[in-house]
């Protein structure tokens, strides 16, 4: 019995040829850049950006899961975060006192996340109730969340937090950045989810066929409204993140983390039609992706040509997954 | 001129076929003539569709030659299959839904006259010609998406026709049609026969088969086992070749007189499925509903499960009214529904065994929020050894079990809810005879604990081993109700067909 | 049936013609000015790079496949081909540019078939993945400047009028030539998709691909071109957005995409497949460029326009999938 405990990594198994890679990437960027690559500066700024996106790439497994996709979670970030912004710059000032702007921090981040929270259940009942493809539904709600950070900050950046709101993105805790905390919580949280919970398990079985789900008397929509709302949840945190690193809120921050997103979950090995994902692959694929990045940026290598690295292997992961699914025989996971 | 006997349009000599290690198909003699109509019949797994695949080109052959029109070729391709007039309508019909009916006849003759330009009057010209053919009417111009399942399959009549099909193959062509229906399909069988063109049967139906057709194959085990006029042969005879076994019927278990009332249904109506259905189910009873597809048997059994919500009317269980058109309630009221369709809407393919088993279990096994694995694991276990499910490991992926394991799978999971009430639809199509006998054993030992069951079928031997009472359906109405002492089999399909 | 099946077709379209009617009256009455032939050609000017994206997205959509890659074809075939004939011939002619933006756009749009049609790769993920890719190596590889001294050629096509002239009110207005870019991609499109089989094929496919398969269409082949055409209508799409705009700008157009599948998907083509048509599409551009058009002459700031699409979008498509729900549930 103890095997449901730890599941003993199997050497066949995507998530170990995950571990490769990411041990790959690492290695590569090392040795192309030694110094630079390795230094505790750089090992630890790395730790400080990859949360912002990773946690919206935690989002888009939960949906992914269940046959479907959520393009809204960058508009859910953004519209979070200038919720939170708002609030902050309205009622709380930079010459404020720490234990007061703590609580104006701490009301911020609710209304962050219930922002999320919303806005994820509205992305729920439009594909469960309402019967709406989740492409069309994310896609259409997406925009309406960014319109309305657009329409609350007429387009321009909100600025001018208090102090203690950079604490969020930017600290430590026992030399460990605090997103990194925040992102290694919400990941065991997800992971435990879906591995420990009948909810988790229902996700899962709905993917694999959604058909089945209902002669099974699992009930769809509620199940459906959870996912979304939690995807919501999970985008609004990293808006917070991203806020806070940023010490600004702006209505189209991030634009290039909606690609990343599907790209992280898809190179974790998640089934874009539904019913197979390990966490633990989102987050190999996370670090093999910072470490990209990183290792990119250390070689000069600019933005764009970043973008076009992340569509290559995006679409490299995908021909590689459907030609080893063709000619493997197990296809039991 | 050999008018009174042409050569064979196809015929297979010592056809063999083997599929990695697996012989689907050995030495095999087949042969249909112009204007013929062959049932070919046999068990899942007989080697039907492996036949069919090879006349069809679909698969090669691994043994044996084949000949259309009394010259051999050695390699078959779909294309040349279809040069030589073979057309299989396959159980789904192969139609583009969103296309019109004269689309959907012509496309495949449009297609073969290699014709880049669409010519819109001259696809209603050969779609108005095989209609006319066979002697139907439907609107040329409707979205086929709109269209019945009887006019459907009449398209894909068509459509073959059309193509100037001289053999069409029909795969289960009765399945979903009603008695009206299936008489209209024998009178278009006719006029095909009378155009020169054969037909193919294949089947599993037993009545069915030997109504409709002049001449019965017979696969077992991938070997021909009989051949002959279908006068030759009764529903007995060809189960026995079917199956290669005696199958006697045995009983249903006793029913106490005193069993209490489980489930009463009344006056239940739904518009288009069924109407005013009334009937009740008493504690450890086992009530069969049959009918021909179309009857509204499924739907009846849909509804007390909460998948289709009826008009009106009213179902009661243990006396409490239901809460209609909603599974979860009808789940929690202690219905169980295994349905028919084991791999799209039974199982989860992918998935492992225990999952299939315990996902009605899993908010019974949580405590906070966390899922004790364990004991769901334990009472998954404990119910696939009671069901006697040969799964060594229970968390391989479902699929790798066999038909007569997955059913047991299936009827585990709503076990182990306690169901007081268990719906069963079809709960042995697609199992082989050994598993059949099984499972029917299982029904007795359900209804004896009290469990109210409602078997769905179409297959009369096993409604008469299984069943207390059986109901029969048309066209949306309960017809009739048999008494299982006072009925035999011939009543029955008699009473079906009639 | 035959009513009612033609009748829901039309639903779809009228309500859309609806939509676009009620917003044109409250535009007009809160400023009277909106209904004139001044408005009516801007609006068509405005329309004419969206019109043919649609029309090509609707493609795709009608073969059971969506694209999202095809702004960054289009910004990629434009800029292109502008920098090419600016080193090697910027006094070539602009139907030359043209057709060297839409060989370009047709070469990249082979990418994606390849891919999807012959790889057989979800097609959403995979045009998710070419947007970056074709951008990306726009920016990285081709230039990232903004190139305002275009071929003289592309300011001459900007420049041409079918008509012009200035009505009695006062108003002025102006049909330029893209306009018959756009009518003749409409009449192409219409041609291909009712009068060949290579058309009837395409909803085919997008109906059932199985059977189409079964029924002897090359399915590969013909998912093929169609990606390779929606990239050829890309590269003209790009290529007249640059002459317009006297600018060749590598950071535009992308972003449009939600705009032209918000057009298609309100002009009745399906995410299933199968279903799309050309009017349909044409109706969903209108509606599109009105909303973006009038809402600030209606009143409505112009950064609530995301929202009102976004709105536009989950309405539009909601209430069908709704009614198609419940018709679904009720079959029994």
């Amino acid at each position: 019995m103890l095997r449901y405990m730890f599941k003993k990594p199997q050497l066949s198994s995507p998530e170990f040829r995950l571990l490769l890679i990411t041990i790959l990437v690492f290695l590569s960027m090392a040795a192309l850049s030694p110094d630079r690559f390795l230094s505790s500066q750089n090992l630890t700024s790395m730790a400080f950006q990859f949360p912002e996106f990773a946690i919206l790439a935690l989002a888009m497994t939960i949906t992914m899961m269940t046959g479907g996709i959520d393009l809204s979670v960058v508009g859910v970030a953004n519209f979070s975060a200038v919720t939170a912004a708002l609030i902050l710059t309205h009622f709380a000032d930079p010459s404020m006192s720490g234990s007061q702007s703590l609580t104006w921090l701490a009301l911020a981040i609710f209304a962050a996340v219930l922002v999320g929270c919303i806005s994820g259940f509205i992305n729920g009942i439009l594909v469960s109730f309402f019967g709406l493809p989740a492409i069309l539904a994310t896609l259409g709600s997406g925009l309406v969340f960014t319109g309305f950070a657009i329409a609350m900050t007429g387009g321009s950046a909100v600025m001018g937090f208090p102090d203690t709101v950079a604490l969020i993105g930017n600290s430590q805790i026992i030399g460990i950045p605090v997103p990194l905390i925040i992102f290694g919580v919400l990941a065991t949280l997800l992971g435990l989810i879906l591995t420990r919970t009948a909810f988790g398990l229902r996700v899962t079985m709905y993917g694999a066929n959604p058909l089945a789900a209902l002669y099974a008397a699992v009930n769809i929509d509620k199940m459906l409204v959870k996912v979304y709302m939690l995807a919501g949840v999970f985008s609004s945190v990293s808006g917070l993140i991203v806020m806070s690193r940023a010490n600004s809120a702006k209505a189209d921050y991030g634009s290039s983390y909606l690609l990343l997103a599907v790209l992280i979950a898809v190179l974790g090995g998640i089934n874009p039609y539904g019913g197979y994902g390990r966490v633990i692959g989102v987050v190999l694929a996370v670090l093999s992706m910072q470490f990209l990045s990183s290792g990119l940026n250390m070689l000069q290598v600019s933005n764009f040509a970043r973008e076009f690295i992340w569509g290559a292997l995006l679409i490299l992961v995908m021909v590689i997954n459907t030609y080893s699914s063709r000619f493997s025989t197990n296809s039991g996971r | 001129m050999h008018e009174n006997n042409p050569a064979p349009l196809v015929e297979l000599r010592s056809v063999t076929k083997k599929y990695s290690g697996v012989t689907a198909l050995e030495a095999v003699d087949f042969s249909v003539r112009p204007g013929e109509a062959v049932c070919l019949a046999g068990e899942n797994g007989s080697g039907k569709s492996t036949l069919i695949k090879i006349i069809s080109g679909v698969e090669p052959a691994s043994g044996g030659s084949i000949f259309f029109n009394g010259n051999e070729y050695p390699k078959i391709t779909p294309r040349l299959a279809a040069s030589m007039g073979v057309m299989v309508i396959f159980q789904d019909f192969s139609l583009f839904p969103n296309l019109s009916v004269a689309e959907n006849i012509a496309f495949g003759s449009l297609l073969s006259s290699e014709l880049k330009v669409f010519d819109r009057s001259k696809t209603v010209l050969i779609a108005q010609k095989a209609l006319d053919q066979i002697g139907v009417d439907i609107d040329l111009e409707t979205r086929v998406e709109n269209l019945s399942v009887a006019q459907k399959q009449l398209v894909a009549v068509c459509r073959a026709l059309a193509s100037k099909a001289r053999l069409i193959i029909m795969d289960e062509p009765t399945t979903a049609l009603t008695q009206k229906e299936v008489r209209r399909l024998q009178d278009i069988i006719q006029m095909l026969k009378l155009n020169g063109v054969a037909v193919i049967f294949v089947s599993h139906k037993l009545s069915e088969v030997l109504e409709v057709s002049e001449k019965v194959f017979v696969l077992r085990n991938g070997k021909k086992v009989a051949e002959g006029p279908a006068s030759d042969f009764d529903t007995t005879k060809l189960t026995y070749h079917m199956t290669g076994k005696d199958v006697s019927l045995s009983d249903p278990g006793s029913l106490s007189k005193d069993a209490a009332t489980l489930m009463e249904v009344s006056s239940l109506t739904k518009h288009g499925a069924f109407a005013d259905i009334n009937f009740n189910l008493r504690a450890g009873e086992v009530l069969g509903i049959t009918g021909l597809l179309g009857s509204g048997r499924t739907s009846v059994a849909k509804a007390i499960f909460g998948l289709v919500e009826p008009d009106s009317g009213s179902i009661r269980v243990d006396g409490e009214k239901l809460e209609l058109g909603d599974p979860q309630k009808s789940a929690a009221a202690g219905i169980g529904y295994v349905p028919e369709d084991r791999l799209t809407e039974g199982l989860f393919l992918t998935q492992s065994i225990m999952r299939n088993v315990a996902i009605g279990r899993l908010d019974s096994h949580t405590s906070g929020y966390i899922l004790n694995i364990v004991s769901l694991l334990d009472e998954a276990q404990s119910w696939l050894k009671k069901l006697s499910v040969k799964a060594p490991n229970v968390d391989a992926p479902v699929q790798s079990l066999s038909g007569g394991n997955q059913q047991r799978v299936a009827l585990a999971r709503w076990l182990a809810r306690s169901p007081r009430i268990l719906i069963l639809n079809g709960p042995s199509v697609g199992v082989d005879v050994g598993s059949k006998a099984e499972i029917h054993e299982i029904i007795r030992t359900l209804s004896a604990s009290g469990i109210g069951i409602l078997v769905i079928s179409d297959d009369l031997p096993e409604l008469l081993s299984t069943c207390h009472r059986i109901l029969v359906m048309r066209d949306g109405s309960i017809i009739d109700s048999f008494d299982r002492n006072n009925v035999n089999e011939g009543d029955l399909a008699q009473r079906l067909a009639s | 049936m035959n009513f009612i099946s033609k009748d829901l077709l039309k639903r779809n379209e009228t309500l859309v013609a609806v939509v676009i009617a009620l917003f044109c009256i409250i535009a007009t009455i809160a400023d009277p000015r909106f209904f004139s032939i001044t408005t009516v050609s801007d609006l068509l000017r405005a329309s004419i790079v969206i019109g043919i994206l649609a029309v090509g997205a609707m493609v795709v959509l009608v073969s059971g496949g969506i694209d999202v890659s095809f702004t960054a074809i289009a910004v990629f075939a434009m800029y292109s081909s502008s920098v090419l004939f600016l080193s090697i011939n910027p006094d070539a002619s602009w139907p030359m540019i043209f057709c060297v933006s839409i060989a370009f756009g047709a070469f990249l749009g082979a990418i994606n078939g390849v891919l999807i049609a012959l790889i057989g790769l979800p097609t959403l993920i995979v045009t998710l993945g070419t947007l970056s890719v074709f951008r990306g190596f726009l920016l990285t590889f081709i230039g990232s400047q903004r190139i305002s001294d275009l071929p003289p050629s592309m300011r001459d096509f900007s420049r041409g009028v079918i008509a012009r002239g200035t009505t009695e009110a006062g108003n002025f207005y102006s049909i330029p030539w893209s306009v018959l870019a756009l009518l003749f991609v409409i009449v192409l499109t219409w041609v291909i998709l009712q009068k060949t089989m290579l058309g009837r094929s395409i909803y085919a496919i997008g109906g059932s691909v199985e059977s189409a398969r079964r029924i002897g269409i090359n399915v590969k082949w013909t998912q093929f071109f169609v990606y390779v055409y929606v990239g050829a209508l890309a590269g003209l799409a790009g290529i007249i957005y640059g002459s317009v705009g006297r600018m060749a700008d590598p950071f535009s157009l992308v972003g449009l995409e939600l705009s032209v599948i918000a057009a298609v998907v309100l002009g009745g083509a399906r995410l299933i497949g199968g279903y799309g048509t050309i009017t349909g599409t044409l109706l969903g551009v209108a509606l599109i460029v009105i909303v973006q058009n009038s809402l600030i002459v209606i009143g409505i700031p112009t950064t609530w326009q995301s929202v009102t699409i976004g709105l536009l979008i989950l309405i539009g498509t909601g209430l069908p999938a709704y009614r198609a729900k419940k018709v679904a549930k009720n079959a029994g």
